[in-house]
């Protein structure tokens, strides 16, 4: 990071003044018979002391991790080989779980409402890559505050994206409605009709994440080495052209971080669905996405066994997914 | 930044940007940025408007006489300023924590050599890898065993530590320049005064960094705070918001009175903060 750097240089300067209170640095006449100089000492000592102070500084946070994160993954697994009884305390049932989970068409289905949604999460990419390409048009007046615009709703908190767009999409009194009326389009109820409400809802999704896409997309722009343009440019090529056959090329490997994170990101979808759509709501089969099933299995139903189970699924279709991405990046990503 | 990259080479060219040139794509952008900015408006719209103008077939934009009031019907609807509250403890306590704990794992993992360090460093990143699915019954498990269901502290300590923010400040650490800390050991320093006084300062765009990206995630996270606290005065602001869905008792009004409420604090910061925000977000790549 260039950016960071300058920073750090500039920072350093502010320490080097700053600690001139603390200035107790003793003149080099006088340190020889005050302790011996630390770089004498010999590797093994300057090891053992790395250890100590490595020990003092990593344990806080690793207990942390241990306790928290790493051995949650082995409980996981553990929990889903038991089923939860009816008065609580859980039983050892093997691989019972796992039979009935693809058994489950409950579970086929979120695990496809899933799969749509993450493929409408895709075309927010193109999306994005048009915004940012204007957005670097050579001397274009108020790119910061088109940035800061479009990247309103990535600080917005979900749980209130959820509640604006219930009220947007409103069959009855909805505004999105009341335009669509106008040019002659009769609306429906977007998040209660069966056909729409995924869409619907996966077109916030869309929206929420456009900003991070849009900031990524523009300073890997930036990064494009201005001769190649130029180059192009002599060779009689448009804007156009010059955005298929050098931006999108140079910044293929942006473009590809970013639909890995997209996927992971629209793989994972629970907040929009909690808030758009929920149980009650009659496209609730259509919309429930697996982490919702997780969580409704989980923390509703008390069905913890079964649960872990779709926690490992959501585990083997996120790694899936992922390693075919990263295999067929080979065809379409250029490093330079 | 970005925008000086591109705004130098137009005013050299030929003094002032040539912008007629430009119009059809600040039309293109101007009709984007409506897209993005709308629905904000109309919340803001709609939370001033009464009952009956949120009712109307076509809807009015502009509320008659702003309902203030509106403002006011959130705090008798939920427990509003507990809840505020609940969501700045979790925030403050996870930011501050985070800061603490991930610089010392970050600095000691770019600095210090020992035996096991690439093999932990692993351990770290594998973590990153894992959906959070995977942890989400367990870490139940264990704030329910510690008797901890309904409290602060759930909505707080599994958040204090994390390896992205381990990862984060270590790639950090890695970019300053070893010389200060060199000198400042043959001042006769240990690592503990080299790492608070000489490296914490430098670092201080990386902390910012995490910190901007902690603010997004705490002040927002709704599936955590759901699944461990449901008395409404331990809840953060976002499971505050998502319990009133489906209340035919609450009006769309007073719904929208209070996501405006929720939303500011993190808006606000943004706006004083931009700068750190697209670049910690833009480094993280996602919002969680």
């Amino acid at each position: 990071m260039a950016s960071g750097t300058a920073t750090a240089t500039s920072g350093a300067a502010a320490v080097r003044t700053g600690s001139g209170s603390r200035a107790t640095s003793p003149a080099p006449g006088r340190r020889a018979h005050g302790r011996p100089a630390p770089t004498r000492r010999p590797a093994s000592a300057k090891r053992r002391n790395d250890l100590f102070w490595a020990a003092v500084f990593i344990t806080p946070t690793l207990l942390g991790l241990l306790v928290f994160y790493l051995w949650p993954v082995v409980r996981t697994l553990l929990i889903s080989f038991t089923e939860t009884g009816p008065f609580g305390g859980s039983q050892w049932v093997g691989l019972d779980n796992y039979a009935k989970l693809f058994g489950d068409a409950r579970l086929w289905e979120t695990l496809l409402n899933t799969l749509k949604f993450t493929v409408v999460a895709l075309l927010g990419i193109p999306i994005a890559l048009v915004v940012a390409a204007l957005l670097s048009t050579e001397g274009l007046r108020g790119v910061k505050v088109y940035r800061v615009l479009y990247f309103l709703p990535v600080v917005t908190m979900p749980a209130a994206v959820g509640l604006i767009w219930r009220t947007l999409y409103n069959g009855d009194v909805g505004v999105i409605n009341a335009m669509l009326h106008v040019v002659g389009i009769q609306g429906t109820n977007w998040l209660s009709n069966p056909d729409t409400a995924l869409y619907a809802i996966a077109a916030v999704g869309i929206w929420l994440g456009l900003g991070t896409q849009v900031v990524i997309f523009l300073a890997a722009i930036q990064g494009v080495p201005k001769e190649l343009y130029e180059a192009a440019a002599l060779d009689g090529a448009g804007r156009v052209r010059q955005f298929w056959s050098i931006t999108l090329p140079t910044i293929s490997p942006s473009v590809f971080f970013i639909s890995v994170l997209a996927v992971i990101g629209a793989l994972q979808t629970f907040d929009l669905i909690f808030v758009m759509s929920g149980p009650t709501n009659p496209a609730y089969p259509q919309t429930e996405t697996i982490v919702a099933q997780f969580y409704q299995r989980g923390f509703v139903e008390n069905q913890q066994g079964y649960a872990a189970a779709i926690a490992l699924v959501i585990l083997v279709v996120i790694v899936a997914v992922t390693a075919l991405q990263f295999r067929l990046q080979k065809k379409w990503v250029h490093y330079v | 930044m970005s925008d000086v990259a591109t705004r130098v080479p137009a005013a050299t060219a030929s003094g002032k940007p040539l912008r007629p040139r430009h119009i059809g794509v600040h039309v293109v952008l101007i009709l984007g940025a409506v897209v993005m900015v709308g629905p904000f408006f109309w919340e803001v719209m709609t939370s001033l408007k009464t009952l009956g103008e949120t009712m109307t077939v076509p809807p009015t934009v502009f509320p008659k006489h702003p309902q203030w009031s509106n403002y006011g019907k959130v705090f008798d609807t939920l427990p509003f300023g507990q809840m505020f509250w609940n969501s700045t403890l979790q925030t403050v306590g996870r930011v501050v924590g985070q800061l603490v704990l991930c610089s010392m794992a970050g600095y000691a993992f770019a600095r210090f050599e020992f035996r096991g360090r690439g093999l932990l460093f692993g351990l770290f990143l594998s973590v990153l890898m894992v959906p959070s699915q995977l942890f989400l019954l367990p870490q139940y498990e264990i704030i329910a065993g510690l008797g901890w269901l309904n409290s602060i502290q759930a909505l707080v300590v599994p958040g204090l530590f994390s390896a992205f923010g381990t990862f984060l400040l270590r790639q950090f650490f890695l970019t300053l320049p070893r010389e200060l800390e060199e000198a400042a050991r043959l001042d006769g320093a240990n690592h503990w005064q080299i790492f608070t006084r000489v490296m914490l300062p430098l670092a201080r765009p990386g902390l910012v960094a995490l910190a901007v990206l902690d603010v997004l995630w705490s002040w927002n996270d709704l599936m955590w705070p759901l699944v461990v606290n449901n008395d409404p005065t331990k809840m953060p602001l976002s499971v505050g918001l998502a319990s009133l869905i489906g209340q035919f008792t609450v009006d769309t009004t007073t719904l929208m009175a209070g996501s405006v409420l929720a939303t500011l604090p993190v808006l606000v910061l943004f706006i004083a903060l931009q700068r750190q925000f697209i670049q910690g977000i833009a480094f993280s790549g996602s919002k969680g």
